[in-house]
């Protein structure tokens, strides 16, 4: 599991690369724009996807762990976090999470 | 390569800006207007335990229930070897932690009477998916606290027992940093991947605890002789295959009991239903051809399922999308679990530095909060701010009484020396990566790891012991090209510094006091005529001396004697 950057999108603003518990983010010398450098050091914990205004990040399951090539971005409006997670064969499915609201469980 | 050298002075140092470090500045900025820094070797908003969000909060003293209520649960479930001075001022301040928490803005659920609604017997619901960035903003709101992101902390400076504050470098800038402060408190974070993980290939860091906590507040201690205690009670997580997210939201949730292959609950016939024992349940189905083992989920229904997706989402998103890739929720299929490989964690077992009651450790001035600090498990998220909380009031009364001290030169300049010399090491022949995952080849097969149900013996220690330090000798000869290798050849050096730790531990436990967690196959049963105390460890001469001391009950205030 691990995300994955397209440099189409990524606008080079450096937030991710801030956040990442891992530091595993890195700045493109030429073009600015951010890379994982260690992507199997991914820990899965999503700050990058939820810093990114972009939607340039997506996350995924590696194979080992089971993953077919889902992916999964994030984008917050107005309190509240939708997660839109696209399967291989363009099946789209957003889930949105009020986050002044507790979980139910 | 051009290293910049600087020296920073502060009345307290905090290392690590995660729960409990962060939770300590803010005591301190509220109270005081003393000078406090932070040092992070990632960045606060994000860093530690709590990067993905957390689902409950699970230390709080419900209605009709007391802090000795609280007490007596953990001591249940550690088996009678607990702190219980540090247990039971850690409980009193819970619900005071809870609150103050909300105040800066996490969502917890209430009732129409304004209650917290509750989720067992010690657990409130909330929305914890940014209780991490909160912190950090309560952190930013106080003038007297400076955070140093990215700066990675390696060792304490230390004169006559007595910490002086910590050598650190910037792991962007190639800044070698000095930083003096009258008190230090040490909130790092316990260690992970020192065991091969569930997951050992690509996604090897798809682990419970977080992969960046890697042991460094313990290895810094252990280097400096400081007393560390109950390194023996590793944790071991009962997690969801895989994903390793977290089974205790399905489980309380949506009441789903554990069941074998042939759809039969099983944990009740392995002893008391502890955490130790809902792993050692899991694994002897197992390994008695009963597994695969799953939460019973099948037929929750749909409602319940989108619940689940929701929650999981707001703290270990990676089970989500394992949902929803397969096209199968919970409700239509079981959800199968497995053990974790072995963490050194004091917020959930008793591992960690050995402190008086107000969490001084055996070193001056340093102080001790959270997974790091040892003999009080079952912290969970509110303990260790409780703990960040008692450590910072703590070192407040401590520095009113001393002076700032420095080293000489020549002592900081040796340690810059020592730092820098990986930059210079030439290249060899093995990497960081190669070398950590040997450490974890060897402490899984022959310190207890998953590969071997967590079962050791005596002979196994022996070969395991010799084989971390021929590691440890290897990797001060690695080379790193800047300082952000610096801070990967220091991740590997702590851990193999805490393995040798655990091995001694284990070594030195001569019962099985906790299934799974400390499973020593040659004494396989519990002595409590021997073995009902602590065991304590002090590096000394570059070997592990084992200190047996006897239990402290909650009525007393401990003391360190020296």
């Amino acid at each position: 599991m691990s995300i994955r950057i397209n440099p189409d999108l990524c606008a080079g603003c450096g937030n991710c690369r801030e956040v990442c518990p891992g530091s595993l983010l890195f700045k493109e010398k030429e073009s600015n724009k951010t890379y994982i450098k260690y992507p199997e050091e991914c820990w899965g914990c999503t700050s990058c996807l939820k810093e990114c205004k972009f939607e340039a990040i997506s996350y995924y399951l590696g194979a080992d762990m089971g993953g077919g090539g889902t992916t999964m971005y994030v984008k917050e409006e107005n309190k509240e976090l939708h997660w839109h997670i696209t399967r291989p064969d363009g099946k789209k499915k957003i889930i949105t999470i009020d986050t002044t609201k507790a979980n139910s469980y | 390569m051009d290293i910049k050298r600087e020296k920073l002075y502060t009345d307290i140092l905090i290392i690590g800006g995660g729960t409990a470090g962060c939770y300590a500045a803010i005591t301190i900025g509220e109270k005081s207007d003393k000078k406090v820094m932070i040092a992070e070797k990632a960045n606060i908003k994000r860093s530690g335990c709590l990067a993905a969000g957390v689902n409950a909060l699970n230390a709080y003293i419900v209605k009709g229930k007391t802090p000795e209520d609280y007490l007596e649960y953990v001591k249940r479930d550690a088996n009678g070897i607990i702190r219980e001075d540090l247990v039971l001022t850690m409980s009193e301040r819970l619900n005071g932690v809870t609150r103050h928490l909300e105040k800066l803005g996490l969502v917890i659920l209430k009732d129409e009477k304004g209650d917290y609604v509750t989720r067992g017997d010690r657990n409130i619901k909330i929305n914890g998916e940014n209780i991490k960035p909160i912190l950090a903003a309560g952190v930013y709101k106080h003038d007297n606290i400076q955070v140093l992101n990215k700066v990675n902390i390696v060792d304490y400076i230390i004169k006559d027992n007595r910490v002086l504050g910590a050598y650190g470098f910037s792991i962007e800038n190639n800044i070698f940093y000095v930083i003096y402060a009258r008190g230090v408190i040490c909130a790092t974070g316990g260690a992970a991947g020192i065991y091969k993980p569930n997951n050992p290939g690509f996604s090897r860091h798809k682990m419970w605890y977080p992969p960046f906590n890697t042991g460094a507040g313990y290895a810094m201690g252990i280097r400096e002789g400081a007393e560390m205690t109950t390194f023996e009670m590793r944790f071991i997580a009962l997690r969801c295959k895989d994903t390793i997210a977290p089974t205790g939201t399905i489980a309380q949730g949506v009441s789903a009991p554990q069941i074998n292959c042939a759809g039969e609950t099983y944990d009740r016939n392995y002893g008391a239903p502890t955490t130790a024992n809902r792993v050692y349940s899991t694994v002897e189905e197992n390994r008695r051809g009963r597994g695969p083992c799953f939460l019973r989920t099948k037929g929750i229904g749909k409602r319940a399922e989108e619940e689940l997706l929701k929650a999981y989402l707001n703290m270990a998103p990676a089970q989500t999308l394992k949902w929803l890739e397969r096209g199968a929720g919970p409700s239509e299929e079981n959800v199968e679990i497995e053990g974790t490989e072995p963490y050194i964690v004091g917020g959930h077992t008793g591992s960690g530095y050995w402190v008086d009651t107000n969490r001084q450790t055996t070193i001056k001035g340093l102080y001790a909060a959270g997974d790091v600090a040892g003999g009080c498990p079952q912290k969970y998220v509110t303990g260790s701010l409780a703990e960040g909380e008692i450590a910072a009031e703590a070192v407040m009364k401590y520095i009113a009484a001393v002076l700032q001290q420095e080293v000489l030169c020549e002592e900081e300049e040796n340690k810059f020396r020592e730092i820098t010399g990986y930059l210079k090491n030439p290249s060899g022949i093995y990497t960081v990566g190669q070398l950590e995952e040997a450490m974890q080849k060897i402490m899984d097969e022959y310190a207890g790891g998953i590969s071997g149900s967590y079962g050791y013996n005596e002979v196994k220690l022996a070969v395991g012991k010799n084989r971390i330090r021929e590691i440890l000798k290897l990797a001060y000869k690695l080379h790193g090209e800047d300082f952000y290798d610096l801070m990967k050849i220091y991740e590997l050096i702590d851990r193999l510094v805490v393995a040798e730790a655990v091995i001694a531990h284990l070594e030195a436990r001569k019962e099985t006091r906790w299934h799974s967690f400390q499973e020593n196959l040659d004494y396989p049963g519990l002595n409590d005529k021997d073995y009902f105390l602590y065991i304590n460890s002090v590096f000394k001469d570059g070997e592990i001396r084992i200190i047996k001391r006897p239990l402290v009950d909650r009525r007393q205030t401990y003391e360190h004697q020296n």
